[in-house]
């Protein structure tokens, strides 16, 4: 699959973000909002999967941004435009349920900002009004800014150190803004820690909330069960019965644990190969 | 006087779990010569009807008495497009050789002494394979623009792709994943099936014509009608049974607990066995225990000794079981061999728990003693807990092989195709078609998991029905 760019979004911290155009006419074709792919940069390597963030059925291309953060990652930011990856495979998982709930608000930590713009966009075309908080560890880490605002009513920036928008946690605008309005869905993407806290604060208000888990996978098709996290009292498969679940129910800590099965593997995989 | 079976040679259980290589050696010429000969050639052989795709088998062992090992490849290919491949994954003492005149009555499998029909398959593909024989497609204008979609590169998919490329139509397979062969690929492991042979065979498939597709998910990225609206004329589901079950005790979801399809994907598909050189990591735990008893659960536990070999851990890998080594599904030369190869056997055994540590990684497993009750509705008997003989043993990891139930990627999004209540797909057992008109499917998507030869035998019938089809369409 023919790599059409890349764009380095943020580079801050030993953070790398980037922006990766793949040429898919099937996949660009069929994606919508919520679903993502699964992908081998190398036939060696890894499958990992990315939120589809932006398709484009007309040039046949696929938008993926992806954080350096293990030994595959590390990989896909090395590639550059005219590379092809080994494989690409999707639109999977299920699409959001995309229709008018009313006032939504979509909450974005880190990289999670990417997986809330396509569904931010889809909302507010399904006639919702849309308010985002977006946050980030600081100001260079902050992706998609002009593009949330584009799509959003309101768009709420959020620095842990304040280097831009507000200081603090998106979990405090998220709170501020439940305290003075009723909302419909509260729609949130980021790391664990994050989204967790977002179910804590909404389920005092009541309101639905929807999280897109980053469960480890392998397949992605719901072959292996690698990804299956506690929802209630149920077992289930991020990849084909999510990758979408109502915050309240998920089992964070079960998750959050999951997701370090690998850990001193790839501490000792990125050593070895020391990739740029 | 009767003459003795030929044995068939195997690599050394010392050797051969250091690595991956595969475990059972072909007979040579001699052997196979030899082991034909014992073949009394029955005026009425009943080995025929107990194989799945009707193979001829006696005609074929005729072929071979007479060295006629071209002969032989052909009679196999006419049946069965995948000799090589069926020749050592074929649970034969359930089937061709159980029905052999030398099994003795009322034995639950073949008798040691029922000649060894598989492994002369075996040696007659494999003859095929190193001469390169092909078996011709007959080349027909009507039939070559007639395009039939297959969903699925498993051992159904393949084997309909092959018979109907065969008769000169043109067929596409739609496979999910980025490599072939389905379950052949991601389950089997390479010391059963080694993979030059399975390319082989699929090669020898695009010999005749047939394209594969990869990363293609049929039910994502096409629908059946959108197939069809492209100029499919016809469609075989041969999507397999996709999605692993669990045992729903509690701890089942710590780390380092993997279904069986979870931890052979990985090694077998994905190559974690050479991680860092393949980036697909896998745990290999000191206290690996598998639970299951079929083939799968003996591939499982024949990989994870390997591991633990491999990476100079002190071998310890045991099969939990519910039942007794008898009521195993598996075949029989995969429990000898797993048991040749240091994997301990605990059976009576059901697991009840497992218990984490504070990182939620699993370290001990609470089982209860079990005694076999009345027959079930397997016709096995059942398993019963005995109350208060539960025991913790240790357990850093373990691969869960209780089965698999239907994927719904396909039929979620496609209404009109009737499933049954464990979401498989309904056929007319007689042609195999779906309540789609011009949709047919095989394998383990109907009525469950079954081996790779009864998946083609579905797959076999499917083909005819829908060459039948095509014709009166």
């Amino acid at each position: 699959m023919k790599i059409l760019g890349k764009e380095v979004l943020a580079d801050s911290q030993g953070v790398r973000i980037v922006k990766i155009t793949i040429q898919s006419l099937d996949i660009a074709a069929k994606a919508k909002a919520g679903q993502f792919v699964v992908l081998m940069v190398k036939e060696e390597g890894e499958r990992i999967p990315l939120t589809v963030v932006n398709a484009d059925p007309k040039k046949g291309s696929v938008d993926l941004i992806a954080q350096e953060a293990g030994f595959t990652t590390k990989l896909l930011i090395g590639v550059k435009a005219g590379d092809s990856l080994y494989s690409i495979v999707g639109p999977l998982g299920h699409p959001t349920e995309i229709k008018k709930y009313g006032k939504v608000i979509l909450v974005g930590g880190g990289v999670g900002i990417a997986e809330i713009y396509p569904v931010a966009k889809a909302l507010k075309d399904a006639g919702n009004q849309v308010i985002s908080i977006i946050g980030s560890r600081n100001k260079e880490l902050l992706i998609l800014e002009r593009e949330l605002k584009e799509v959003s009513d309101e768009c709420i920036v959020m620095t842990d150190d304040g280097s831009y928008g507000r200081k603090g946690f998106v979990t405090e605008a998220l709170k501020e803004l439940l305290e003075k309005s009723k909302y419909d869905l509260v729609y949130a993407v980021g790391p664990v820690p994050m989204m967790r806290a977002v179910s804590v604060v909404t389920k005092s208000f009541n309101v639905l909330t929807l999280v897109s888990l980053n469960a480890t996978m392998v397949d992605g098709t719901g072959m292996c069960g690698c990804c299956r996290v506690s929802i209630g009292k149920e077992v289930k498969f991020s990849c084909v019965d999510g990758p979408e679940f109502d915050a309240s129910q998920v089992d964070w800590q079960e998750l959050l644990k999951r997701n370090s099965i690998y850990t001193e593997k790839e501490k000792h995989i990125c050593r070895l190969s020391s990739v740029e | 006087m009767r003459k003795e079976p030929v044995k068939i040679s195997e690599r050394d259980s010392l050797s051969r779990v250091k690595g991956f290589e595969e475990v059972v050696g072909g007979f040579s010429e001699a052997e196979a010569l030899q082991e034909a000969s014992r073949c009394i050639q029955c005026k009425d052989p009943k080995c025929i009807a107990g194989c799945p795709v009707g193979i001829d088998i006696k005609v074929f062992i005729g072929q071979i008495i007479k060295k006629d090992f071209d002969g032989a490849y052909s009679t196999i290919r006419q049946k069965n497009n995948f000799p090589s491949i069926c020749g050592r994954v074929c649970p034969a003492e359930y089937q061709c050789r159980k029905e052999c005149v030398f099994t003795k009555k009322g034995e639950p499998f073949a008798s040691k002494e029922a000649i060894g029909i598989h492994f002369l398959e075996r040696f007659i593909g494999d003859y095929g394979a190193q001469k390169k024989l092909q078996v011709k497609s007959a080349s027909d204008d009507k039939r070559s623009k007639i395009k039939v979609a297959v969903v699925g590169s498993g051992p159904a998919g393949l084997c309909c792709a092959g018979e109907l490329a065969r008769c000169g139509i043109k067929v596409v397979v739609f496979e999910g994943l980025h490599k072939t062969g389905g379950v052949l690929r991601y389950g089997i492991p390479p010391f059963r099936l080694p993979r030059n042979i399975l390319d082989f065979e699929i090669d020898s498939l695009k010999n005749l014509g047939v394209e594969i597709r990869t990363n293609y998910i049929i039910g994502k990225v096409k629908a059946i009608d959108e197939l069809f609206a492209e100029g499919f004329s016809a469609i075989f589901l041969g999507l397999g049974a996709g999605i692993p079950s669990f045992m729903g005790i509690p701890g089942e979801n710590l780390c380092n607990i993997y279904s069986a399809n979870e931890f052979l994907t990985r090694v077998n598909l994905m190559s974690a066995h050479k991680f860092p050189e393949f980036h697909t990591p896998v745990n290999i735990g000191k206290h690996i225990v598998v639970i299951g008893g079929g083939n799968t659960a003996m591939d499982a536990a024949r990989v994870a000794i390997r591991l633990q070999h491999m990476n100079g851990i002190e071998p310890d890998t045991t099969i939990s079981y519910r039942r007794t080594e008898v009521e195993m599904p598996a075949r029989r030369l995969e429990i000898e061999h797993a048991k040749e190869e240091g994997v301990k056997f605990d059976i009576l055994v059901k697991p009840e728990e497992f218990i984490g540590d504070e990182n939620g990684f699993v370290r001990k497993m609470r089982s209860s003693r079990c005694e076999l009750g009345e027959p079930d509705s397997s016709g096995r008997r059942r398993p019963v807990a005995i109350a208060n003989s539960a025991f913790e043993s240790d357990c850093d990891m373990a691969v869960v092989a209780v089965g698999l139930g239907a994927n719904k990627i396909l039929t979620g999004v496609t209404p009109d195709l009737s499933t049954d209540k464990y979401g498989d797909v309904k056929v007319n057992p007689e042609t195999m078609e779906t309540s789609i008109k011009g949709v047919f499917a095989g394998g383990d998507i109907v009525g469950g998991e079954g081996t790779v030869i009864e998946a083609m035998g579905m797959a076999k019938k499917a083909a005819v029905a829908i060459l039948d089809y095509l014709e009166k369409k």
